[in-house]
């Protein structure tokens, strides 16, 4: 099996961020603050963890992301999970 | 028979309160939970689940099933009012304050304790946040089917708290002492799938089917022989009275500290993304 690359973890998450909370792909931008991007609060955001987890089998802890608000740097932290 | 109640239509069989209904179908209760943004328990879930509560002992003598779930796209339910308990306890004197938190805890264990040992055999069907009280609320249930979108935590210590619904000793109970730690020590969440790996979850459906699963493992339910259902259930699940005992006289400890306050107003004024972590 191949290793799953950095740049396609975050082509991944971009593009299911938007196909989530329905923002135009081409709107959003790795180094974008996804919480701006998305118009997300606390909830969505426990959503998108959850859908992250689902979608690279992985699992999150919370705090890993605290204080993340970046798509290039969330996609570093999956990428150091899979 | 119906209940005392103000303003809303009331009989054993069915209810509509402000946070909360019941209705019965073959032999099936279904209680659901509807206070935005995501079902907080506070004074008015509590009276309402006590009205509950005091319907149950009748409902059971023709119900074989109770399945627990919410009406809301958010999520189970979102724990303890902790708005409404940071402004009742700015508004009182520290010694009436904490009174007020004693009762509230107690009476809250009556209502489910008396859920958890029900001759019923109870299903909590949850999607979404089902965190601190809610995850007590859904573990008094003998089965907890979830959806993808669920997700459980305790992130009461942030708060300089311990669970108080009685989450520790109940997921003592039917889980690994490893994994309560790893959940009450760090506030971190875990998702469905992780959840049904540690045992806490007995089936993982696909996003909004929780309530249909519920519903199909419920009419099975019915199928077996109730006085046997019963027996196995006495059993199987004892109610660990002495150690949710404690578990009130320790909160309440910790709740007579400064740092409760400081923690409560910070989650209040709290604008971040995650506001369940310290």
């Amino acid at each position: 099996m191949l290793m799953q690359t950095a740049e396609k973890t975050l082509d991944e998450i971009l593009t299911l961020a938007a196909a989530h909370f329905k923002v135009p792909r081409e709107k959003l931008s790795p180094d974008d603050d996804f919480f701006k991007a998305l118009g997300i609060d606390s909830l969505q955001t426990l959503d998108l963890l959850t859908k992250l987890e689902n979608h690279f089998h992985v699992e999150l802890p919370d705090y890993e992301l605290q204080g993340v608000t970046d798509f290039r740097t969330l996609a570093s932290k999956i990428q150091a999970r899979l | 028979m119906h209940l005392v109640t103000e303003g809303v239509a009331a009989s054993v069989e069915q209810f509509q309160g402000q946070t909360l209904s019941w209705g019965v179908s073959s032999g099936v209760i279904e209680l659901a939970l509807h206070r935005t943004p995501c079902n907080e328990l506070g004074s008015l879930s509590l009276t309402e689940l006590e009205q509950f509560v005091s319907a149950l002992e009748q409902l059971a003598k023709t119900a074989h099933a109770l399945i627990i779930h919410s009406e809301l796209k958010s999520g189970f339910c979102a724990g303890a009012d902790l708005r409404e308990l940071y402004q009742r306890s700015q508004e009182m004197e520290s010694s009436a304050a904490l009174r007020g938190v004693r009762d509230f805890l107690e009476r809250i264990h009556r209502a489910l304790n008396q859920i958890d040992a029900s001759p019923l055999t109870t299903i909590a069907a949850v999607h979404g946040v089902t965190f601190g009280g809610g995850l007590e609320l859904a573990l008094v249930c003998d089965l907890i089917i979830a959806d993808k979108t669920a997700r459980f935590a305790f992130p009461e210590l942030r708060l300089g708290l311990i669970p108080g619904f009685g989450g520790i000793p109940r997921l003592k109970r039917d889980i690994g002492n490893a994994v309560v730690r790893d959940l009450l020590l760090t506030g971190r969440s875990f998702n469905a799938t992780k959840a049904q790996q540690v045992g806490l979850v007995s089936q993982v459906v696909a996003e909004g089917e929780a309530l249909r699963a519920a519903r199909v493992t419920a009419a099975q339910i019915g199928k077996f022989d109730r006085p046997t259902s019963v027996a196995a259930k006495q059993f199987i699940k004892p109610v660990p009275h002495d150690e949710l005992r404690r578990e009130i006289d320790i909160f309440c400890e910790l709740f007579s500290r400064p740092a409760v306050q400081a923690g409560l107003k910070k989650f209040v004024e709290s604008t971040a993304p995650q506001p369940y972590l310290p």
